[in-house]
């Protein structure tokens, strides 16, 4: 089994709530390195509030997020990032009035390392790292398919394209993990099954992959581990083929069954 | 697709086709180099001299203006305040301690760089409309400041008596060509630093923070720090167009740099293009010679100037040469091969 590797991000008793509303109440998941981990449930079930408190965009209220062994529950996004934790978004949100090897290269912006005036003189140090990225950049696009569209912009991508390029632009932040919200949204069932092959790929070159998802299929193909979240609260968590058959799950997506009906 | 982009424009075939063709397109850099360099001494009058001066002057402030708006996508319509606060600082400097331009210029933009910081560091930690509101309140304060402090700015009559530039014992005016030259080397500098800010970390950066905030600050941008970048070098190079214009007229008063300079600077971006640097020349050209071009028409001169900018918000937002490049890729030096 995959849990014997190192423990990379463990949440414990995370919460935050809106006014009166509990968003996320007492979560607890354990994600280790080289799984895949997904996180399932209803529409408004706060899978992505999880997702913006684990990168820093909300303060949870109580819990933990400890990340390789050091908390990060208060620090900010870009502190986040720089530990190693990233992210892509429900609505793809590349930059759109930049060109896709831009976009990567912009991914890479907390490892590049020259000051203002490296830049402005364009010194032998600012050169050397502006190829290094670039190649780097480069590469990245080559392994997902679109070194041949390096120069294009974004939007006029097809969606698939656009997904793989947000995956990318997270895998240049040199993150461990990568949390993948709702990756397969919006996409047909070709699409999904490439996208299915090129999650595989990424776990097999050493990421650690979180993700949201509502398609069943890629969840269940792709999970080492699911865990069900309704109403903010963690109803139920194990292997895919134990999450299939869970009586609190079937629930929280279908309904209870009414009993007195005799 | 938006119809917009089916369109086939001429300027981009014509842009388009110098690109692809890189001796031509050099060789027309040389050209066009080189008649910037013989203008003046082709015997035409002063006064077109001073309309291609004044050409270069407003590229220098469109091209401040729009690192902050083009590129960063954050609006300002204050930059006029920019442009006093480094006129009054260099005109000050001159005529109370008799400094030089060049010194006198360096500390006007040093002025407007705090400025900008002070006005830049609350207000940028906000969301962009409030930016915009601020600024437009900068331009209106710093004028009605050099309109009361009488006893630092002379209130309503200005500041006159300012020395024209002068670079090793020689004085620059119109007249020699010298203030053409001049502001043709700013131009240059400022051409050739934002250049180089733009091809960077810090462009993208910039360019990420216009295009998506919250995915920016997701790639681990300080997005506040590099908005406030961005002003303050804005502001820094305005100050300098500034404090020139203020030598070469050798005179300001609080109505120098008002709120249409803003709008000015504002509508030479938006024309020729925001995030581009070719369009700012476009646009300043344009629109600085357009009023002289009209002189005829001049009852009739701010009808068509508005008809035309209505034109080009229904036909072509983007600006004249604003929108999606179709050139490939510039790859940093060093990098060889056929990348699309």
């Amino acid at each position: 089994m995959k849990t014997k590797n190192k423990l990379l991000l463990e949440v414990q008793n995370l919460s935050i709530s809106f006014g009166g509303l509990k968003a996320v109440d007492e979560v607890t998941f354990k994600v280790h390195e080289g799984e895949i981990v997904s996180i399932i449930g209803p529409n408004g079930a706060g899978k992505t509030t999880i997702f913006n408190l684990l990168t820093g965009i909300y303060k949870s209220d109580s819990g933990k997020v400890v990340f390789d062994g050091e908390e990060i529950q208060n620090r900010t996004p870009q502190e986040i990032v720089k530990a190693g934790i990233a992210r892509t978004f429900q609505n793809i949100r590349l930059f759109k009035e930049m060109r896709v090897i831009e976009n990567v290269l912009t991914g890479m912006h907390i490892n590049t390392d020259y000051n203002f005036v490296d830049l402005l003189f364009r010194t032998k140090k600012f050169r050397t790292i502006e190829k290094e990225k670039t190649l780097k950049a480069i590469e990245i696009l080559d392994s997902i398919g679109l070194a041949d569209k390096i120069s294009d912009y974004p939007s006029n991508l097809p969606y698939g394209d656009q997904r793989r390029l947000e995956i990318a632009r997270a895998i240049a932040t040199d993150a461990k993990i990568i949390i993948l919200d709702e990756p397969a949204a919006g996409m047909n069932p070709q699409e999904s099954e490439e996208l299915l092959q090129f999650i595989k790929t990424l776990v097999q070159k050493g990421y650690t992959i979180l993700l949201i998802e509502h398609d069943m299929s890629v969840v269940m193909n792709v999970s080492d581990r699911i865990y069900v979240i309704d109403h903010g609260r963690k109803v139920a968590e194990g292997l895919p083929e134990e999450i299939a058959n869970n009586k609190l799950v079937i629930e929280a997506y279908l309904g209870k069954e009414v009993e007195d009906c005799a | 697709m938006k119809k917009e982009n089916k369109k086939t424009n001429i300027m981009d075939n014509f842009v388009d086709q110098i690109n692809q063709n890189k001796k031509l397109k050099y060789a027309l850099i040389c050209l066009l180099l080189c008649v910037a360099i013989a203008l003046p001494k082709i015997g035409l009058s002063s006064f077109i001299i001073r309309v291609f001066t004044m050409i270069a002057l407003y590229a220098i402030l469109g091209l401040s203006l729009n690192l902050i708006t083009g590129y960063t996508g954050q609006v300002s319509i204050g930059h006029a305040g920019f442009c006093a606060i480094g006129g009054y600082t260099s005109a000050l400097l001159n005529v109370h301690f008799g400094m030089t331009f060049i010194f006198s210029a360096i500390c006007a933009m040093i002025v407007a760089g705090i400025l900008g910081l002070l006005i830049g560091a609350p207000t940028l930690r906000l969301s962009g409309t409030y930016l915009t509101i601020a600024t437009l309140g900068f331009g209106e304060i710093v004028r009605m400041m050099a309109l009361n402090w009488d006893w630092l700015t002379g209130g309503a009559l200005g500041v006159s008596g300012i020395t024209r530039p002068v670079i090793f014992g020689f004085e620059l005016t119109t007249f020699n060509g010298g203030l053409y030259y001049l502001v043709l080397v700013l131009l240059l500098l400022v051409s050739l630093a934002i250049y180089m800010i733009i091809r960077s970390k810090m462009g993208r950066a910039f360019m990420a923070i216009r295009d998506d905030e919250l995915a920016a600050t997701l790639m681990g941008i300080n997005t506040t720090r590099y908005k406030i970048t961005s002003f303050v070098i804005s502001a820094m190079l305005t100050g300098l167009g500034g404090a020139f214009y203020v030598h070469m007229v050798r005179f300001i008063d609080p109505n120098t740099f008002n709120f249409d300079i803003s709008i000015l600077i504002i509508s030479i971006v938006i024309l020729g293009g925001m995030g581009t640097m070719k369009g700012i020349y476009l646009g300043a050209a344009l629109l600085i010679s357009f009023p002289e071009c009209l002189r005829f028409a001049s009852e009739y001169r701010f009808i068509i100037y508005g008809l035309i900018l209505v034109l080009m918000m229904r036909f072509k937002p983007e600006g004249i040469l604003g929108g999606q490049s179709k050139k490939p890729y510039k790859m940093p030096s060093g990098i060889e091969g056929d990348y699309q």
